[in-house]
Parts: structure tokens; sequence; C-alpha cells
């Protein structure tokens, strides 16, 4: 990569452009889009987890007034592909996994949808369902790859051998439940047909994914479909192209002309869109006796449903982030009778390095070392997996830069040795990882307006990132102006198209676009265009992905308080150290960050689908069973981040921001769990019923 | 949701009425429960009669000692009143313990009292369930238990009262003023709520047509040195795994008298006669604390995910007997 952007606008905390409509409640969301003569949707859920629907009886809802059609697998609008058994909405009789979408009322109001949708009287031959994740189970078996294109297994050296001759090992299983993203906006679409085109307001990470995707199922060519989304409540990876979605879309056609509006309840969310898989994961670590690593294996265990595969790529941070010349990862799945596991924020990495990290702390005390100098000693000089060099790598530094700040010099190690008003106190630390991720596909036009003005318009979108502020400092610096001289135009297909909003992508990919647009733009028009110039750009092919391996790094300081009589568990400063690149945007990064370790504490401390294998359902499916971090939950929360330059990555020098503050949030908790009780819990969450004695 | 016809009640008496006339008819509060069982599908009902302005959000001196809370103040009003913080103090801080601010600036005495479980299967109308249709069975007792009875419970139910004011009321002695169809009543708040047995579809003793007016808080000097803890997996905004509410009264390190009841471990407040009765007349001294809570939780019976709501209940009730004892010491 050559020619990094001058900074000016960008490292700036420019405040949040789309700020003011937030607060003031007029950034109109999905479903708050002006429409004429809308209708609306409720969905009927399947009460099976697997069989088939032998009958659908809508008499007595048909009959309701402002009842204008119940859709059901017998009369539904076809869609032309049903090869995603996840996506073919009403297009079969079989039933997959309990909640799955078996016919929808669309009616003149939500509330009579809703008790219509309670009239629907369906049938089933019900089948045995399958829905419990066991080690011991004999049908495990591995993917063709793991998420989104890694190879399922990796193998370096004699990892049994060296393991069986270290000095020191460990030898663990780490388990995270079932969690469900829950963002704060629930899924939404509003879709409205007019002839064979379709109009979606869509509460989405992907604009140009959903209108790819529903345009497929359509046999439509993708130009017939729009998808507008300015302003995203949230995804967390769970706000891509879903059945609520294709189902509004499918609604849509039997009202053509009148938009069908259709939001999900919190606890229809249990069910459709996605979750973090639970996984049981092994690792064994062999050591010197000097407390270098010589043999490291992270073996997998995780489920995804019988109609779709969806294989998280936990093991994957193990195979780079430490030197050890034997290594072994390793996934195995269940396929069951689910709902489909899809990304959430930080998919592979964030339980992954949950049980690495608290491995590795395990061993450090097995070593008799300091946890954050056995990371250093570990460190490795290139990548393990690739061979290749880091385009930077920074991980010391942040540890080191964390344990200054954090006090750690002052530590005990000595567990369970702290107590004050009747609490348990410690500290623990964990090391964070998340990968440089570029998704090709984006593009840019930028053109020049009235009062020397630039409109940059890509398909991008803000899912409550900063996007909008973030893409305007890039766009200029990339175009030498100051930031109120460009206007940004994002969130509808009908601008250049762009990569999904995930996977810790987005500046990266857009950015990219955006600049090599503004290249574009001045080559052609030098610095004093025309109004109506235009120019576009693409995100240009980086070879230094070939040559470099590419990650952002950081290291999570954690305090705990156990309570001595009751278990209870809470945590009072955490701290967060990133070396992530340049950073574009303090303000919205910073924002980044700490929600993100917010969102790793509550999965530390609180996240728990609980699987009723009887039903074959989430039994706690609301906000009152299912918990979240609440604000008093949070103690001091702080991010920061080192200086790092890296000339390798994109234009920007930027590395992807979104994930990485949660992952080894969770291992940071419970290593000062365990220092601050003597208590080894290895399965999340960190509960009090686990502490009490 | 399934339409439903809404009244305002201009009176008690014709509220009663009313209820008493209409099998389908429920009265409102603030609603914070009901509303939502309503768009679950876990309460039908076809005529709601809003009793949550009649002239009973007053808190008021009793004859005799002890205070009147009408049955619609609020609970942020009821934790701010300087008689409770000061008389009653597990009563304020029981309140303040439970839902969030939004929830307590609305919701009222009398609906606090008569909220409904939040067992996850009887909010889900998809999972059988005896207490939201009899006879349907328990899907619980074999299910997810986390939550559920340690105490008390039946093969029929084992759901726990998820109010923390109520837990206090209990250890307070409580007494609930009652207007029905057929007159005035009063009730011992121990005697309003109910064990599940084989009738779990019954919290509470009340029929129908009858409305809770006010609770009475006897006078008990005793209730000043008072605290009420909750044991949450959150530290705001969750149901109780296990409360205590206590108030003792301690002379020359004995015990004259204590009141002990537990939230989250029974279908209704449980009254921790047991312990009291070990503690009265004994050292106020760490021993004398574990052996009470022991003797209480002889009969607890765990489910499958709650075992350690029995430690945990003891030992809450040695920490909040330390804590309110600890203070004599000083």
């Amino acid at each position: 990569m050559t020619g990094l952007l001058e900074p000016r606008a960008i490292g700036t905390s420019l405040e949040r452009l789309d700020g003011r409509a937030k607060v003031t409640g007029t950034a109109p969301y999905a479903f708050e889009h002006p429409v004429d003569n809308g209708v609306y949707l409720h969905p009927v859920q399947s009460s099976i987890a697997r069989g088939r629907i032998t009958a659908v009886d809508a008499t007595e809802a048909e009959a309701l007034d402002g009842v204008i059609a119940v859709l059901t697998p017998a009369n539904a609008p076809r869609l032309v592909s049903g090869d995603d058994r996840e996506l073919a909405v009403l297009q079969s009789d079989e039933v997959g996994f309990r909640g799955q979408f078996v016919a929808a009322v669309v009616a003149e109001s939500s509330e009579i949808a809703r008790q219509a949708a309670d009239m629907v009287g369906v049938t089933y031959d019900r089948q045995p369902h399958d829905t419990e994740l066991r080690a011991d189970r004999d049908d495990l078996y591995a993917p063709g790859v793991v998420n989104p294109d890694y190879p399922t297994d990796t193998s370096d050296g004699d990892p049994d051998g060296a393991f069986a001759s270290a000095a020191v090992t460990i030898d663990e299983t780490y388990t995270t439940p079932m969690e469900h993203n829950n963002p704060m906006e629930p899924h939404a679409t509003v879709a409205l047909w007019a002839g064979d085109a379709l109009t979606l307001y869509d509460s989405t990470q992907g604009p140009n994914l959903v209108r790819d995707g529903i345009a497929g199922l359509f046999g439509l060519p993708a130009d017939r479909v729009r998808v507008i989304a300015p302003h995203v409540g949230g995804g967390f990876g769970s706000k891509t192209l879903h059945a609520n979605v294709v189902l509004a879309a499918v609604a849509a056609r039997v009202v053509a002309g009148r938009p069908v509006k259709f939001a999900l309840t919190r606890q229809q969310m249990f069910s459709l869109v996605g979750y973090r898989t639970p996984t049981i994961q092994r690792i064994r670590l062999g050591a010197d006796s000097d407390g270098r690593l010589t043999a490291i294996t992270h073996d997998v265990i995780e489920q995804t449903s019988r109609i779709k595969e969806f294989a998280e790529q936990t093991a994957v941070p193990t195979r780079s982030m430490y030197a050890a010349p034997n290594r072994r990862t390793t996934h195995r799945l269940a396929a069951l009778d689910v709902p489909v596991p899809t990304w959430m924020r930080g998919p592979g990495e964030c339980p992954g390095m949950y049980a690495l990290e608290s491995a590795m702390d395990e061993m450090a005390l097995a070593c008799g070392l300091d946890p954050v100098e056995f990371r250093i000693r570990n460190e490795p000089d290139v990548d393990p997996e690739s061979g290749l060099p880091f385009s930077s790598r920074n991980l010391v530094a942040c540890l080191r830069e964390g344990a200054r700040r954090f006090g750690w010099e002052r530590r005990d190690p000595i567990p369970a040795a702290r107590r004050e008003d009747g609490w348990l106190v410690g500290t623990g630390v964990a090391a964070s990882t998340f990968p440089v991720i570029r998704i090709p596909g984006s593009a840019a036009t930028i053109r020049r307006v009235h009062d020397g003005r630039y409109r940059v318009e890509i398909a991008a979108v803000d899912i409550g990132t900063g996007t909008w502020t973030a893409l305007t400092q890039i766009a200029a610096d990339a175009l030498d102006v100051p930031v109120d001289a460009v206007d940004l135009q994002i969130g509808d297909t009908a601008l250049p198209p762009a990569s999904v909003a995930g996977g810790s992508s987005g500046i990266t990919s857009w950015g990219s676009a955006v600049v090599d647009a503004a290249r574009e733009f001045r080559e052609k028009y030098g610095p004093d265009p025309e109004d109506g110039d235009e120019a576009g750009g693409a995100m240009p092919d980086n070879p230094d992905t070939e040559r470099f391996a590419m990650h952002a790094y950081g290291a999570q300081f954690a305090e705990v308080r156990v309570h001595a009589d009751t278990g209870e568990i809470r945590v009072p400063r955490l701290l967060g150290v990133f070396a992530a690149g340049r950073i574009i945007n303090p303000r919205t990064a910073r924002s980044q960050f700490v929600g993100a370790m917010t969102m790793g504490l509550s999965m530390a401390l609180h996240e728990d689908s609980v699987m009723d294998p009887r039903f074959g359902q989430v039994a706690n499916h609301d906000f009152a069973g299912y918990h979240i971090a609440t604000n008093a939950d949070i103690g001091s929360i702080d991010a920061i981040w080192i200086e790092e330059d890296d000339p390798h990555v994109n234009a920007m020098g930027s590395k992807g921001i979104g994930e990485i503050g949660i992952v080894g949030t969770a291992a940071a908790i419970a290593n000062a769990a365990h220092h601050a009780t003597g208590i080894r819990i290895r399965d999340l969450p960190l509960t009090a019923d686990k502490y009490i004695r | 949701m399934i339409p439903f016809d809404y009244e305002r009640a201009d009176d008690a008496r014709s509220a009663v009425a009313t209820v008493a006339g209409r099998p389908g008819a429920v009265f409102l509060g603030a609603g914070t429960n009901l509303v939502d069982h309503m768009k679950l599908g876990v309460a039908n009902p076809d005529l709601l009669v809003d009793v949550s302005r009649l002239p009973f959000d007053v808190i008021e001196p009793l004859q005799g000692g002890g205070v009147r809370i009408g049955a619609t103040v609020r609970n942020s009003d009821l934790a701010a009143a300087p008689v409770i913080r000061q008389r009653y103090p597990m009563l304020a801080a029981a309140l303040l313990a439970g839902a969030s601010g939004q929830l307590r600036n609305v919701a009222t005495t009398a609906g606090n009292l008569l909220q409904r479980t939040r067992c996850v299967y009887f909010q889900d109308v998809t999972t059988p369930c005896n207490k939201r249709r009899p006879g349907s069975g328990c899907s619980a007792v074999e299910g997810y238990t986390r939550d559920h009875a340690i105490l008390g419970a039946s093969p029929h139910c084992v759901a726990v009262h998820p109010s923390d004011m109520a837990v206090a009321l209990t250890a307070l002695d409580a007494v609930v003023q009652v207007e029905g169809p057929s007159g005035p009543r009063s009730l011992a708040i121990s005697d309003l709520y109910r064990l599940p047995g084989d009738q779990p579809q019954r919290d509470t003793v009340l029929e129908h047509g009858e409305l809770i007016t006010a609770v009475d808080l006897p006078e008990l000097p005793m209730a000043a040195r008072s605290s009420y803890r909750k044991v949450r997996d959150r530290a705001s905004y969750a149901f109780a795994l296990v409360s205590v509410a206590a108030a003792v009264d301690v002379v020359d390190g004995v015990m004259r008298d204590v009141r002990i009841a537990l939230g989250g471990v029974a279908h209704k407040p449980w009254r921790a006669s047991r312990a009291e009765e070990a503690l009265r007349g004994a050292p106020a001294a760490e021993d004398a604390f574990r052996h009470a809570a022991d003797a209480e939780l002889t009969e607890a019976r765990p489910l499958r995910d709650n075992a350690f709501k029995i430690p945990m209940a003891r030992n809450t009730m040695v920490t909040v007997l330390r804590g309110l004892t600890w203070e004599e010491g000083r």
C-alpha cells in the first residue's frame, strides 16, 4: 500500500453529524419512514421444532374486520429459489426449527394483525427434534470451511507429542452459552412493490446485501430492488438478510401498491435473526520450564442449524496469537433443529479468545509467571500461521501501557487474598485481537456541487458506529477540503454499491473506495473543478494483503469483586488499550471500544440463552429473562489506544474497531474473578451461583 | 391483543360492583404487569376498570400508631416518604430494589402486591402452565428452574412471587384492606398470599371483584432498625435470586425480637418463622444466625437449576443479621 492519506480531519473528534437528528428524534429509522396507506404484518410462528405443517386454518382470522390477507405455505407467492431454507419463507410445509414463520397476517392495523395471527390454527405432523449440543454426540462433523472461508482444521508440527513432553501443561475445557444479538432497534422493514420494482426501508447492516439477496429470491435484476437505510439502531451481525425481510417482501406482493410494515417483537428476535452458537472448547497448552509455549491445541465443538450451515471460526484467532512450534486447531459441528446461528459481534474471536485467554491465565499461573510477562514471552516474530510478517503488531505495547495505567505492578499474584467490606477483590488481564478485513464490492462517486461543495455517494450504512461522520472525515482529507465542504450520502442502494457493515470492515472497504474516487476526481479535474464534475472509484486491490498478516491488537484489564457471602460478581473497573492503526475519529472510536467492552462484560456476567430441549426453544426469550448489562453494572470503564503507523492496511492507515473491544473482555473478567476468589469458572456466564460456597 | 372495554372508576364501590358483575373484568392499576400479559396473551380480560385514579394515593398515620398506605400510592412516592424511610427503612429499601425508576414512578402499591410470577413458562402461552391454564401441566418443574422456588412448592407449580415490596411487608406483618362485593375485610398479608398446592392459578385468596384499598403497617419500633438485601445477577433491574427483609431488637447482645422474610424462594413472600423462633432470646452472634438460617431451610427442596439458592438464602440471612446487629456492637 502506498500513498497514505495526510490526516487533517482524520484524527479529530468531530461530533456525530447525525447526532442532533438522533437525539431530537428526527432521524428516520426503518419503521418510521412516512408511507401512505400502510398495512401491517404479524407472523404466525411454528410451535414445533421439527416436522410438517399439515393444515392451516385461517377461516376465523380472515373473517376478522381489518384483515386483508392471511399468507400460508399454500398460498404465499412463490420465490424462484428455495435453496436457502432460512430464506425460503412460506415456500414449503417443512418446519426446521421452533419459531419459524408458518403463516402471516396482513391487516389494517398492527393490533388487528396480531389478534388475527393468534386466531390462525396450524396443525402439524410433529417429528422428534434434537436441540442439545453436547461434546459426546456421535454425529459431530467437520464443516468444509469455517466463517467465512477459513480452513476448518490446521496443524503444525507435532502438537500431541510436544504436549506430552512439555514441562508444564494445562488441559481444560471452556464453554460459552448461546447468546443473542439484541440491537436496541428491533428488526424492521417497510416493503412496497410498484409493478415489478420493490422498495425496502430496512433496518440493515447491508443495503446491497439485502438488495442482491431479495432480487435473487424473486428472480429480479438487482436494479429492480432499492433498499433504503439512512439510520440503523444497531445490528451486531444480526441485521443481514433474514426471513423477516423476505416475509415483508412476499407479503407486500399480495397487497401490491400498499406498503407492508413489519417490525419484529423482542421475543420474536430470539428465534429469527440469528445468535452466537454455544461453544465447547478444549484447550491444551504445553510450555518449557521458562514459560515458552511449545504446544497449543484448540478443539472446538459448536452448533449449526439442520436447515443451513453457519460454522463459527472460534479457534481461528488461536492460529496467529502466540508463538509455539506445534499447534492444532479444529472445529466440529452438530447440526440441530434450531434457528440458524450467525455473526454476533466478534464471531470466532470473541468466544475463541475467551477460552484461549482464560487458558493463558491458567498457564501463566502454572508456570509461575505474571500473566502480562507470560504473554510477552510468547510474542511471535512473524505470524505463526502464515509465516508472514505482521503489517504492525503492538500487543506488547498494549499490555505494557495497560499495565502501567492500571497499576498492575502493585498486584499481588496470590488468589483470594484481598477482601474489602465483604467483597473479594481481584484483577485480571487478557489480550484482544481482530483481523483487518476488507470486503470487495464497494464503489463511490464524487460530484462537485454548488458553493464549492462535494457530494460523496456510497451505499454504506451507519448502524450506530459513526459512519456518517468518519466517512465524511475521510472524504474531506482525500479531497483536501474542510469537512463542511463534504455532503456525504449513504444508506441507499440507489448510490454506488457498498459492502456489508460487518467484520469491522466498513471503514477499510468504504473508505478505500472514497479515497480512490477522490484521487480519480482530482486527477481528472484538479483542484478547481466545475460544478457537475464527477468521478468514481472503487476499493483498489491491496497487494500487501499477500505480503503481511494484518490484525489489530489490544489488552484488557479488569477489576472484579465477588461477594464472599452471596457470590454476586461486579466489575468496578475495566480498561482497554488498543493498537488499531490510525484512529479516524477519537470520539466515535472510543464509543466503539467502550460499547464493545460493555458488551463483553455483559457476555462475561449475564448473557445466556437457555435452550429448553423439550420445546426446542430459548426459555428466557425476553429482556426480563435474558440479562444484558445495565448502567448500574458498569463502573469505571475506559478505552485508550496507542499510536500505530501501518502503511500497509489501507489508504487511511486504519484497522477496523467495531469488534475488537468485545474480544478478551470476558477472559479478563473471568481471570480477575479467579484472582479474587481462587475459583476458576470455565463456563460463561459468571453468575453468583458459581461462586457461592 | 384482543379488543377490550375500558372504564375509569369513580369510586371503589362502583368499581367493585362492575368487576364483580362481569367474569372477564379486571382492575387496572398502572398496568405495568397486566398490559404485558395482555400483549402476550397471558391475560385476556374483556373489561379493564381503571382504579389508578381512585383517591387512595395518601400515606397517613393510623390511630394507635402505624401507617396506612393507600392502594394507589406510587412505589417511588412510598419509597421517598419520610415516615417510611425513618420508621420502616426495609420497606423503602425493598421498593428501591425493585424494577426501574420509570416503573416505580407509575407502579401502585396494590399493583405491586398483585403482580404475577415471571416464570418464563407462565409468560409463554405456547408452553403448558398450570397457573395460566389449570390442568395443562407445569413446564418448569422439570425445566429451566434457576429462578424458581425452594420452599412451599407443589408438583403443580414451582413459581416464585416476584415482588420485593411484599417481602418487606410480610416481615412487617402488614394488613391488607380489601373492599369486596359483600363489604370490606382485612387480611394479614401472610394470609393474602397462597402456596400453590393444587390451585396454582390462584396467587392470593382474593375473590373476583375484591379490590385492595390500602395496606396498613402496624406500629413496630424495632422496624427502625431493619434492612432489605436483594441478591441478583445484575446490579439493577433484575428479580431477586434471593432476598431478605429483616428487623432486629437487640438488647445487651441478645436478640429480644426479630422479623425475617425471604423473597425469591417461594410462591409467596416467605416469613422465616423458624429462624425467628430460633433467634428469639439467642445471642446476636454468627453461630446463632447460621443455626437459625439452617433451621429455616431444613424443608428447602431444590429443583434442577436452583440448589444454589439454599446456601445463598442462608448466607444472605446471616449477612443481613450480621449487618443489623453489628451496628449494635459499635
